[in-house]
């Protein structure tokens, strides 16, 4: 491969010479800020979270090259966790998510102690495995209600000041933790911890000669991977007041993958282009006849065969530098 | 009466034992199909499970739609299961072959979505019943417990398709070239041997094994759609345990779990599900290569 670019591609628009990436972004942001005035604001937090999560599931395997097949345990783990803790306990939102984040990171820590044990394939199923075993405790332990899930989750008021009730205050809150996630990638990609995950991607033997301990780089990756999730499963449960088996079922898993498949693994904005067409076309076949798991099927077959950069990847390997960093 | 053992009546032990080792022969058949597909290969067939799944499929609409019975369908599923696996492995693993071992498991997982959403478009998701063959209904009263004629017959059939698959890797020239072509398949080709050829027969005849073992399937559990995918995650953690080196490895984890699954249903029922996992956890712990597998 070759040498990495730092930055974005630098287009003068304008004369000015910034970055182009930069201007994408704010346009993106832009776009988010106004766009509960034009689109159904449950469609767009579903979006934002599912964003969220594919952002965690991609740190792990864009950056680190280790293919997760059992993220679901960690978002629905959270989701389950919020919902109780709000419910149940009467906490308030930002508290509940924050234990659904702790807790994510809790079993990332455990399970990734297990699974980087072993790679690839192997890692792969691995972690598939465990978080089957989540699925069974869901079904089984009290709390979680069984096949019911926890529903009716209060969505109570943030800080004491904002009503999350109101629609409008619950997007820009799922939008500012969105952010929030988002910009804890972004800088955990450009930090000198991510170089060295990227070397281990790249060549593990190397980075182990260069006199890095790549396992715990990998577990970190994976801890910090697991917590976003988490936080993503939290505020999910949070905006549909609901946690259910369905978070934790290693369907999910799979749609986490098809996500950052579909928009681009390795890039920053490729899972949330993924995220945003995966809930969409979701939406879309779920008021047709047509069988849902075999469209999302031919999407998977289709995106290993025919485009593995992904959208965000092709795109920006045919107009960028050639390399996804955006 | 013989009382009880470890404060259990013996019946409900062995009746879970019995249970344990029917489940257990499913595995081993299952994790067979995938240790052989995957040592050719380095494929992890995610679409074993739908497979399973599409070969008790099959016997059911041989029985439903052509009156074609248990005995036949014994033979024609695995054979039409394996065409399709010929058709799958043409047409969209072999361009996979030079990339990452990781893309073969996310195109057979796209395939099992497709196939499982297939069937459950077609037939819904409720089981269907498929009978127990006339030869082998009713049961032999073994003194200490009653055995259905029916699950004594799996378990003998699947122990039998697990020896001989064992022997014709093991012992036969063609196992030969296989072992040999899993080892270095430029070096094999070189002498002759169609090794795509090959390949593609071998990833036929790992999803045949799929096929067989949910005819085998149908009359104990009822057919429905649904049934491969839950299975397949738990032949995954089977396959970890085992380690994907050995053939031999294979078969033995996946009996031996299959009878502690019976054993925790009778001492803590609530853990069955899990048992299989939580081993899988131990022994990454212990013996990361798993049981049987060699450190790569």
């Amino acid at each position: 491969m070759s040498l990495p670019s730092h930055g974005a591609a630098t287009v003068a628009v304008g004369g000015s010479g910034v970055p182009m990436g930069r201007l994408i972004g704010l346009a993106a942001l832009a776009v988010l800020l106004v766009a509960p005035f034009a689109l159904y604001p449950v469609f767009l937090m579903k979006v934002l979270c599912f964003a969220l999560f594919a952002c965690a599931f991609n740190l792990l395997i864009g950056f680190s090259g280790l293919l997760s097949f059992g993220h679901a345990a960690f978002f629905g783990g959270a989701a389950y966790v919020t919902a109780h803790t709000v419910k149940v306990w009467g906490l308030s939102p930002e508290l509940g998510i924050l234990l659904g984040t702790v807790t994510a990171a809790g079993m990332g820590l455990v399970f990734g102690g297990i699974a980087i044990r072993r790679q690839g394939i192997y890692f792969a199923m691995i972690t598939l495995a465990l978080s089957q075993m989540v699925f069974f405790l869901a079904l089984q332990l009290p709390f979680t209600h069984g096949e019911d899930g926890i529903q009716a989750v209060p969505r109570g008021t943030l800080f004491g000041l904002f009503d999350l009730n109101h629609p409008f205050t619950m997007y820009y809150f799922v939008l500012a933790v969105f952010l929030f996630g988002f910009a804890v990638i972004w800088r955990t990609v450009h930090s000198p911890f991510g170089q060295v995950l990227k070397a281990i991607r790249e060549n593990e033997p190397r980075a182990i000669s260069l006199g890095y301990r790549t396992d715990r780089y990998k577990l970190l990756a994976f801890v910090l991977s697991a917590a976003l999730a988490g936080m993503a499963g939290g505020t999910k449960a949070i905006v549909f007041q609901l946690a259910t088996l369905t978070d934790v079922q290693w369907q999910m898993s799979g749609e986490v993958v098809l996500m950052t498949l579909l928009g681009g693994m390795g890039t920053l904005s490729g899972p949330v282009v993924g995220a945003a067409l995966v809930v969409a076309l979701e939406n879309y076949l779920a008021a047709t006849n047509l069988p849902v798991p075999v469209v999302i099927g031919a999407i998977f077959v289709a995106c290993v065969l025919l485009f593995r950069r992904g959208i965000a990847g092709e795109i920006l390997a045919r107009f960028g530098n050639g390399r996804p960093q955006a | 009466m013989m009382g009880t053992i470890f404060g259990i009546p013996p019946q409900a032990l062995f009746g879970q034992l019995l249970l344990g080792l029917i489940n257990g022969s499913f595995y081993a058949l299952l994790s067979l199909g995938l240790a052989v597909i995957f040592g050719m290969l380095n494929v992890i067939n995610f679409a074993h499970g739908a497979l399973y799944m599409m070969g008790a499929f099959v016997s059911w609409l041989l029985l439903t739609q052509f009156g074609i019975g248990y005995w036949w369908a014994l033979l024609l599923a695995p054979m039409i299961v394996g065409l399709f696996g010929v058709a799958l492995e043409k047409t969209l693993l072999s361009r996979l072959y030079k990339l990452d071992h990781l893309y073969g498991l996310l195109l057979t997982f796209g395939c099992a979505l497709m196939i499982e959403g297939a069937f459950r478009h077609l037939y819904g998701v409720s089981g269907q019943p498929y009978p127990i063959p006339e030869a082998l209904r009713g049961g032999q009263n073994l003194g200490f417990m009653f055995l259905p004629n029916y699950r004594g017959w799996v378990v003998v059939a699947s122990l039998i398709v697990c020896i001989s698959t064992w022997i014709a890797i093991e012992k036969t020239k063609l196992g030969a070239y296989l072992r040999a072509a899993t080892e270095n398949p430029v070096l094999v080709q070189a002498f002759g041997i169609n090794v795509p050829r090959m390949v593609t027969l071998t990833y036929a005849f790992g999803v045949a094994l799929a096929g067989l073992a949910g005819v085998l399937a149908a009359p104990i559990y009822q057919v429905s759609p649904l049934m491969g995918s839950n299975l397949i995650i738990v032949v995954f953690a089977v396959v970890v345990i085992g380690g994907m080196g050995s053939i031999l490895g294979a078969v033995l984890t996946g009996y031996g779990l299959g009878l502690l699954e019976g054993l925790t249903k009778v001492f803590y029922p609530e853990a069955s599900n899990i048992v299989v996992f939580v081993i899988m956890a131990v022994v990454l712990m212990i013996k990361p290569a798993g049981l049987f597998g060699r450190e790569r």
